[in-house]
């Protein structure tokens, strides 16, 4: 069986832009061959995923307001499902990366995207995420959040206006729709990884951290006067 | 306000600083500019004050003196609590040291910043990292020894057992990327720390490199919610720097600019603060008439947002043919909704029980801490510069400046209710009797400003709004910087919030209307 072409309500899929790299996508997964078990759960399971897709709000400026006006009564994006908005990275699907990203931003982005749990997205929203847009010269300030995290859907604008947004989300829509979510987006082991046998946290913990979980932790300096009680059979 | 500087014997600074606010009662701290004066002059700062009874304004210049690179100041943020984060905002920036200040800290920038980004002869380095910035947990006090010499302690910013939880950088009701290091007792704010410079992107030095008609298109991303009157400000300092006479076409159209740009803040503020305490429904009320008033802006400048409308001389276009009959809709439709918004949450018992009482602040600290704004009229302070200092058509429209004494959240949600009905009191005024003439004054193609300081101030949507310039005759200004509504408000926070619950920090952030980017610049 094929992976079959994203098909959105009301739009035809010849009036969307950029096609041709969503059909490379496809390209690529087809090579493999598709599984008609697995391929047709996987139309399944996306067809759910696309249409309660969580973001995670990081709007640091401009570009969140309009994102807010999104969720309200005059554009509703409740209608496609984008309403669901979470303020930890454990729950949510994606992260609307929505204004300018600073030196001082850079490591908490970076941690926010870490912390997600697969499969996750990132849409850049607005000139700043994309390339620093106006800020560009400034001395504080990232060329656009692609040299930090990899980016699925870039909006311009400044800021893009509402119906924009919704564009870009529903072009995030379609790449997801096309997915093999059975040993594809749910399991992005990397070579490294599938060496030492750990999960992708626990690498990024350790670049961190250190590897310090595994030692022993000693107590020292323990007070004259602490005692353990033994307890009476 | 062009600007007449007073300046003072190094040795006599301090006394003299006490004098101004003592005897002649400057007790208002506008802002302190930190400047490099260049090579030979070296590095100083500017301070404005202004006298909130007669509300004459002053200046006064002071050159830092230098020991083993270090160039010092004393302090005054013993006379005025505001200058706490004024200074250290120009410690980050110039690395002049504040003799007698508790905690010179970075405000803005990591702690592994290499030098002073606004001195001139700082190195442009715009390389970052993604490993998680060291911070000291001390702050430094710098003072002179008996033979004069600078040495430095250092102040211990939390106890041992204190516990500490960081409010943000990413947080929801910080209304952006604020961070407050807030020290606990129990569920009891003991200390606020704020950090700032999460979205820190260097405007002012940008600025310096640029051309004056190119520095507008930045001032719109500052508070978003105000981008008129960012705008205002910037090409009001501009014109009186080159004295552009205005037709009073263009003054009717900004005022009414302005207006409407605070009634879409006012409106997108009511509906947060529902939000930041759990109301989501009337979280959407003001959201859906907020768009109305986009409508009527629109229009004419074409953004939601970002506008792009005033210039140097002028406005970009002249208003659309609709604009009129729009707004004259816009003000009659307005009026009954804020008596719904009142209605759905205002007077609703549980926001009152949850916003009285809630982060107080007094009169005296609220000018102490420059507590501009709609939340330093909440205690009583006649602060509003459309009264005070009026520019364009403010003081030829009947308005009332809206003050209450509740000194509370509740008192600081109300003056901006009130604001909006006066809001469209102005506008209603206005909007019929817009005169004939240029929506432009032509202006050469190169914009140059004789040499000079001035500053200009507006009323932002949250406070005090001032653009100081600095200019050596060239197309770029030598030095710019905004005296921004956010950064007195931040600084409050500390005081309001000592000895109250950590829930009620949520509701007094979202009740004093701060807007990140406008702090961090």
């Amino acid at each position: 069986m094929e992976v079959r072409k994203p098909h959105i309500k009301s739009i035809p899929y010849e009036e969307w832009n950029d096609n041709e790299s969503l059909e490379k996508i496809i390209d690529e997964l087809h090579e493999g061959g598709v599984n008609v078990v697995t391929g047709s759960l996987d139309q399944l399971i996306n067809w759910g995923r696309s249409n309660s897709l969580w973001s995670l709000t990081f709007a640091t400026s401009c570009c969140g307001i309009e994102f807010m006006a999104c969720g309200c009564s005059r554009y509703d994006f409740a209608r496609f499902g984008f309403e669901v908005t979470r303020n930890s990275p454990r729950q949510a699907d994606l992260i609307m990366c929505a204004g300018t990203i600073t030196h001082k931003m850079a490591p908490a982005l970076k941690r926010l995207y870490d912390q997600m749990a697969e499969p996750k997205y990132v849409v850049a929203v607005g000139g700043c995420a994309i390339s620093g847009g106006p800020f560009k010269s400034s001395y504080h300030v990232v060329k656009g959040i692609e040299e930090i995290i990899p980016v699925d859907v870039f909006i311009p604008g400044c800021p893009p206006r509402p119906e924009a947004i919704m564009y870009g989300m529903m072009q995030l829509q379609r790449k997801v729709k096309i997915e093999k979510f059975f040993g594809g987006a749910n399991h992005k082991q990397n070579a490294e990884e599938r060496e030492l046998g750990v999960s992708n946290e626990e690498l990024t913990f350790r670049n961190n951290l250190g590897d310090h979980r595994r030692e022993p932790i000693v107590v020292t300096e323990v007070p004259e006067d602490f005692k353990i009680e033994e307890v009476k059979a | 306000m062009k600007l007449e500087f007073l300046s003072f014997d190094f040795d006599k600074f301090a006394q003299e600083m006490q004098n101004l606010k003592d005897k002649k009662g400057f007790d208002y701290l506008v802002t302190i500019v930190g400047e490099d004066f260049g090579p030979e002059e070296g590095l100083g700062c500017v301070y404005i004050l202004e006298n909130t009874k007669t509300h004459e304004r002053c200046s006064v210049k002071q050159m830092a003196q230098t020991q083993n690179d270090t160039p010092y100041i004393p302090t005054v943020s013993n006379l005025w609590k505001v200058a706490d984060l004024l200074e250290r905002e120009v410690y980050d920036f110039y690395g002049i040291v504040f003799l007698g200040h508790k905690d010179m800290r970075r405000l803005f920038l990591r702690n592994d910043f290499k030098g002073h980004p606004f001195r001139k002869d700082w190195e442009f380095n715009d390389a970052y990292t993604l490993e998680d910035d060291v911070e000291p947990n001390y702050g430094l006090e710098y003072y002179l020894d008996k033979d004069g010499k600078l040495q430095c302690k250092q102040n211990k910013l939390f106890e041992a057992d204190d516990y500490v939880i960081n409010i943000g950088p990413q947080h929801p009701a910080t209304h952006g990327v604020l961070r407050l290091q807030t020290v606990l007792d129990g569920e009891t704010v003991k200390r606020i720390y704020p950090h700032f410079g999460y979205i820190h992107r260097g405007i002012e030095k940008m600025w310096e490199g640029m051309t004056y008609p190119q520095t507008l298109a930045l001032t719109d991303r500052l508070n978003y919610l105000g981008a008129m009157q960012h705008r205002h400000a910037l090409v009001g300092v501009i014109e009186e720097g080159m004295g552009v006479e205005l037709t009073d076409r263009i003054k009717y159209i900004r005022t009414i600019m302005d207006e409407l740009q605070r009634l879409d803040s006012h409106l997108l503020y009511t509906s947060c603060v529902a939000q930041d305490l759990g109301a989501l429904t009337a979280f959407l009320y003001g959201m859906r008439d907020r768009e109305h008033v986009l409508n009527c802006m629109e229009e004419t400048t074409g953004g939601r947002l970002i506008q792009n409308y005033y210039r140097i001389g002028g406005l970009q276009d002249d208003i659309d043919p609709n604009f009129v009959s729009n707004v004259k809709a816009l003000v009659k439709y307005l009026r009954p909704m804020i008596k719904e918004y009142m209605d759905v949450f205002g007077d609703n018992v549980i926001t009152h029980n949850r916003l009285e009482k809630c982060g107080p602040m007094s009169l005296e600290d609220c000018i102490s801490y420059a507590v501009t704004g709609p939340a330093g009229r909440a205690s009583g302070w006649k602060s509003d510069v459309r009264k005070n200092h009026p520019y364009d058509m403010y003081d030829k429209v009947e308005w009332e400046q809206c003050t209450l004494t509740g000194c509370d959240s509740m008192d600081r949600y109300l003056v901006h209710i009130n604001e909006m009905y006066q809001s469209l009191n102005i506008i209603e005024q206005l909007i019929d009797n817009i005169p004939e003439g240029d929506f432009y004054v032509k202006q050469k193609p190169i914009i140059k400003v004789p040499e000079g300081q001035w500053y200009y101030s507006v009323e932002g949507v949250a406070g005090e709004f001032g653009v100081y310039l600095d200019s050596r005759g060239d197309k770029s200004p030598y030095r710019m910087k905004m005296r921004p509504m956010g950064v007195s408000l931040v600084g409050a926070f500390d005081p309001m919030l000592r000895g109250q619950k950590i829930a009620d920090l949520i509701a007094t952030c979202a009740a004093i209307d701060v807007v990140i980017p406008d702090i961090d610049r």
